[in-house]
């Protein structure tokens, strides 16, 4: 199947080489902090994790998101994601790459990595999250790889894909509590050192990853001929309502304990997020544009007049994806170094260089899951090309539909 | 249950997942004068005590002042451990430096308190906990507990994840955020350099202690800190201890910190 990854139009080879130019400049980057030490990032001996470290925590919970379709699928048979499941799956596979390649560029002494296997230390959080992680990596591989293989051929998937299905969906959970984990064991560290924090980072997650599916999903509707169903994305649309409201109650909560306790640990950190202390303001703009996206990326979904038509709902689901990615992927992190072991609050931005880094992942990311998807696109045109078996999903959805509202048919 | 029957019995139930670690403590330990130096390859000898020793300070900030041996003792350090001097606060390494009270002492400072105790600087550095939590987030046991309380840190094994760096509440480790050879006036040819990309902190002067000399900075402070065993009831610092009132940073986080400052004047202050 991977040769289909070798044909393509000019638009496709154009993006694929975009993405290399960017992977180039990015390994160029990583190639300047291999050689000069992590001295050219933005991170100090106070805030000793930037932007990798939050990136990575936040491309976890998009891989681990693909559960939120894989859960309905799989657990309650709904046949609507049948298309979409695989997408899931592969977006897990980008995801968690993207997630272990920056903490591998987030190390200082990355050429030692094997020494987490070579010495394994089971009370450390690392050894246990390395583990879920690839586990989950080639479980994905492996499933969404297993029934592509099986849709091409005409079968239904074996039952190995379908028991590893099964698998995955605790596994998911898992990688993004022990990712969660990381952080609250951490004493001192007070805005991480919360037990409901791996609530909140599954419940962003579940908000992010399928904004990111369905947004994913209208690229595909314009630049290929995969078409997801109308009602999928609605369904979709509404998990990630729901989840973004679970976030959004949890942060409240966070809010509440730590203000009304009037615990000054806990409020320091949310009070430098969401106002500045003592002059550092660095995250106050990110966290009110934030805050702007969460209440109003809830709005935009929450009335399906809003959420079916695809205008607004992109718009929602933009809102709310940014949200998530500035709450985990940037101030989550920085937060927790604030104030530092002497009560002192010190700010760190990001290099040329750290943002080029990242950079280059994120192009390592889309060029794997623009391979994923276009190999699994055009299986299914070449399924759709031969005369016999051929499904439009949008004719099986209303079919499903006039079935299921005439009951009594039978 | 009494709550200090509960929190040394939760204590114990973390040091046992932590056992492995101080048998490689053992065998990692750099020289000196065990009894069971036969089991052991040639040039390492065993350090291990079955009488498990806590080694501390206790350090008196008034007469440190008072025989101004601050700079001293951090010179002493920086010096014999080939400490880089980056010259920014973005990237520098410390073992062992000064802070105010504010700073040290973040969550016992007032605004009644005397200005002597407030501007004085406190030496601050690695606690060596009973409970360290840099040694139990660390991936690769780069960094340990051995069996005298000494947590140390193999520069060799560390990935630079700074794990420890998060984990540690008192801010004593520092990454080599650059080439630290690039960083050195002069270079002590007897304690080796670091190379990038690892973390590294105060190892109470593991080298000297097995050879039986007592730690640097000790011995520069011309008796303004104490060392010794805080196991051993007789000990010197176990003494001091009994004589004075003292705090220690952060107690309320469990790490069980063994740097202990007495405050100013002492007994007839408490």
């Amino acid at each position: 199947m991977l040769e289909k990854a070798f044909h393509g139009s000019k638009a496709y080879w154009a993006w694929i080489i975009f993405l290399l130019i960017i992977i180039g400049i990015g390994v160029a980057a990583y190639a300047n902090q291999l050689i000069n030490g992590l001295g050219v990032t933005g991170m100090s001996r106070d805030v000793s994790w930037g932007l990798y470290i939050a990136q990575f925590a936040f491309f976890v919970g998009v891989a681990a998101s693909g559960v939120m379709v894989a859960i309905p699928y799989y657990l309650h048979n709904y046949k609507l994601f049948g298309k979409v499941v695989i997408f899931g799956e592969f977006l897990a596979v980008a995801a968690v790459l993207m997630a272990m390649l920056f903490v591998v560029v987030d190390l200082g002494q990355p050429v030692r990595i094997m020494n987490v296997i070579l010495f394994a230390t089971p009370h450390a959080m690392i050894f246990w999250d390395m583990v879920v992680l690839s586990s989950y990596l080639l479980l994905n591989i492996l499933i969404g790889w297993g029934a592509l293989s099986a849709e091409r051929r005409g079968f239904p998937p074996a039952k190995w894909v379908k028991v590893l299905s099964y698998i995955a969906i605790p596994f998911a959970i898992s990688i993004h509590t022990v990712t969660a984990f990381l952080f609250c064991g951490l004493p001192g560290r007070d805005y991480w050192e919360t037990a409901i924090l791996a609530g909140r980072f599954l419940s962003s997650a579940f908000a992010s990853g399928p904004a990111l599916l369905i947004m994913l999903c209208f690229i595909m509707r314009k630049v290929s001929t995969f078409r997801v169903s109308d009602k999928a994305i609605d369904s979709l649309a509404k998990i990630v309502c729901y989840a973004m409201i679970i976030n959004v109650f949890f942060f409240l909560c966070e809010v509440f304990t730590s203000f009304y306790s009037a615990s000054p640990a806990h409020m320091l950190p949310i009070a430098y997020l969401f106002g500045g202390v003592e002059g550092a303001t660095n995250l106050v703009v990110p966290m009110i544009i934030a805050t702007i996206c969460a209440f109003g990326g809830i709005a935009f979904l929450i009335f399906p007049q809003l959420r079916k038509n695809h205008k607004t709902l992109i718009v929602g689901l933009i809102a709310v994806f940014l949200a998530c990615w500035i709450d985990k992927g940037i101030a989550l992190v920085l937060a927790g170094f604030v104030p530092n072991s002497f009560e002192q609050v010190v700010q760190y931005f990001p290099t040329l260089n750290e943002v080029l880094v990242i950079a280059g992942v994120y192009g390592i990311g889309m060029l794997v899951l623009t391979v994923l998807y276009k190999i699994t696109v055009d299986v299914r045109k070449s399924l759709d090309q031969r005369p016999v078996e051929a499904v439009d999903e949008d004719k099986m959805d209303e079919a499903m539909h006039a079935a299921s509202s005439v009951p009594a048919a039978s | 249950m009494e709550r200090r029957t509960f929190l040394k019995a939760a204590a114990a139930v973390g040091a046992t997942s932590l056992l492995p670690v101080s048998a490689m403590a053992v065998s990692s330990a750099m020289a000196s004068s065990g009894e069971d130096a036969q089991r052991e390859e040639p040039g390492v000898v065993d350090t291990y005590d079955a009488t498990p020793k806590q080694w501390g300070f206790v350090i008196d900030a008034k007469k440190i002042e008072e025989l101004g041996v601050m700079d001293d003792m951090i010179g002493a350090c920086n010096h014999a451990h080939n400490i880089p001097q980056t010259g920014d606060p973005k990237t520098e390494v410390k073992w062992i430096w000064a802070e105010p009270f504010e700073n040290t002492f973040a969550d016992m400072e007032s605004e009644y308190m005397d200005e002597e105790t407030l501007d004085r600087a406190y030496p601050v550095l690695c606690n060596h906990c009973d409970n360290p939590p840099c040694v139990r987030v660390c991936p690769t046991k780069a960094t340990f507990k051995r069996s005298d309380g000494i947590v140390m840190m193999d520069p060799h094994r560390c990935i630079g994840c700074r794990f420890c760096m998060g984990g540690c509440p008192y801010g004593a480790r520092s990454l080599n955020f650059f080439d630290p050879r690039l960083y050195l006036d002069e270079i002590n040819p007897d304690y080796p350099t670091r190379t990038k990309g690892v973390v590294e902190k105060c190892t109470l002067c593991a080298e000297r202690i097995d050879k039986g000399e007592i730690p640097l900075c000790v011995e520069a402070s011309k008796g303004a800190v104490l060392f010794g065993d805080l196991n051993d009831p007789d000990s010197e610092v176990s003494r001091a201890l009994k004589e004075a009132f003292f705090i220690r940073r952060r107690v309320s986080l469990g790490t069980g910190p063994n740097m202990y400052y007495i405050v100013s004047g002492g007994a007839e202050n408490a």
